[in-house]
């Protein structure tokens, strides 16, 4: 069983739903239990940083724990809530599974922010999540702020500032696209992140 | 590179798609749950589902047309009609819409954008305007475009964005169903004020209509219905048409 964290914040269904068309197993959920007895997580969330607060401390150590021993996906917010913070929300922590702080997209007259819609990434090594997505996929990206490019990073694009599109370190997963919303190359990731599980 | 976006909209009255010209004279144009899975094949970068009676009948679109719509589609899916609180747009959202489209409610208070936004984010809430032009002005249209209010396209767009709205969804009234192209030139108005992304609507007649309102509209996504159901473009081949014209697209395989 796959736990899709439930705070609030997620387009649950749309994540749901795209992970059962590839044939997992689901359970949106805040339990911690839940979180302990899956065979892998999922950190769903649009919107913004502050409701991350939203997730209980008990609920933050389940995830904190589930990353040692099993697969972790934090989806576009998600993503941003794997690392130490955000510029968003200053007053709410991340997980602090990986290091550093997701900071503002800048717009510019000819880049306007959000950034909406379908982009290229640019791979920066091989990768699970990666593995078998045609280069040059566009993958539907919609958020106003960005983690940064670190060793986690597996692949980045460059939008106002180059950031951290793909991270995969250890047992701990990000796409800052969502998989569930990125047609077939979406769903390839996602299927990529149930073969680790 | 950021791509242009091709949006497919299915307007929806009763459980059926329908189309018309200046927002009258409606004829059936299919199943909702059929065309949005054909356009997810057809390589369509967005779905819109607009019930088009709702807001005329005092409720919100049908949750079960958005679910059977939202299966087995993954691109994004926005909903509009008779939005007008958060829970409306939560019933949505759990449907399977991943944004809302607000209009008539927005105009009639404002603070639903706000509200809205800061619930789900911006990224979820697209506040559609329908702009009709009148001695040199354009003005917005409420309840469907039946009836004119004193605001100013421009005007309303940017406190739309300011509020929160985290795209806008402009269509022409003049040129829906027309075939006769987008208007470029409100939409460049428009776009060229905002920092936050415009969806040109209303006149998509062939290809060459997409890259005008591309290039000389600078809008960032373009939306058509007609010309899609009614076979007289294929979105793949559209697509095809706006690359060798230089125009980012997500191909389709």
């Amino acid at each position: 069983m796959i736990a899709i964290v439930d705070y609030g914040a997620g387009n649950l269904t749309s994540v749901a739903r795209a992970f059962t068309a590839v044939g997992a197993s689901v359970k949106a959920t805040r339990s911690e239990a839940d979180v302990a007895a899956a065979d892998a997580v999922v950190i769903p969330g649009v919107g913004h940083f502050r409701s991350t607060a939203a997730i209980s401390d008990a609920l933050r150590a389940a995830l904190t724990g589930a990353a040692q021993e099993k697969p972790v996906l934090g989806i576009c917010l998600g993503l941003q809530f794997l690392f130490d913070g955000s510029d968003e929300s200053p007053g709410c922590r991340g997980l602090g599974l990986l290091r550093g702080q997701s900071r503002p997209l800048l717009p510019s007259a000819s880049e306007k922010v959000p950034h909406v819609g379908w982009n290229t990434i640019v791979a920066l090594r091989p990768s699970r999540l990666l593995d078998g997505v045609p280069a040059g996929s566009p993958f539907y990206f919609t958020h106003s702020y960005a983690a940064p490019v670190t060793s986690a990073c597996i692949a980045s694009t460059d939008y106002t500032i180059p950031f951290a599109a793909v991270v995969e370190a250890g047992n701990v997963f990000g796409t800052q696209f969502h998989p569930e919303k990125s047609g077939e190359a979406g769903l390839r990731v996602i299927r990529n992140f149930l073969d680790v599980v | 590179m950021l791509c242009k976006r091709i949006v497919a909209c299915l307007d929806v009255r009763g459980a059926r798609v329908v189309k018309g010209v200046n927002f009258t004279s409606l004829i059936d144009a299919g199943d909702p749950a059929e065309l949005a899975r054909r356009y997810y094949a057809d390589g369509a970068d967005e779905i819109v589902l607009l019930d088009v009676d709702a807001t005329l009948e005092g409720r919100r679109a049908r949750a079960r047309t958005v679910e059977a719509a939202a299966e087995r589609i993954f691109v994004p899916l926005l909903v509009g009609g008779g939005i007008r609180s958060e829970d409306d747009a939560a019933a949505m959202l759990d449907a399977g819409a991943d944004k809302v489209a607000v209009n008539s409610a927005a105009l009639d208070d404002p603070s639903l954008i706000t509200r809205l936004a800061a619930r789900y984010g911006s990224q979820a809430v697209v506040v559609a305007i329908d702009a009709a032009r009148t001695d040199g002005d354009v003005s917005v249209w409420t309840r469907s475009a039946s009836r004119p209010t004193d605001r100013s396209a421009v005007d309303w767009a940017i406190e739309a964005a300011d509020r929160g709205a985290g795209e806008i969804l402009l269509t022409s009234i003049d040129r829906d169903g027309t075939a006769n192209g987008f208007d470029c030139e409100m939409t460049r108005t428009i776009a060229s004020r905002l920092r936050i992304p415009v969806i040109a609507s209303g006149g998509a007649g062939s290809h060459a209509h997409f890259v005008q309102v591309f290039t000389t509209g600078c809008a960032e996504a373009a939306l058509a219905a007609s010309i899609f159901h009614f076979g007289r473009t294929h979105i793949r081949d559209l697509k095809h048409h706006l690359a060798a014209e230089g125009v980012p697209v997500r191909l389709p395989c």
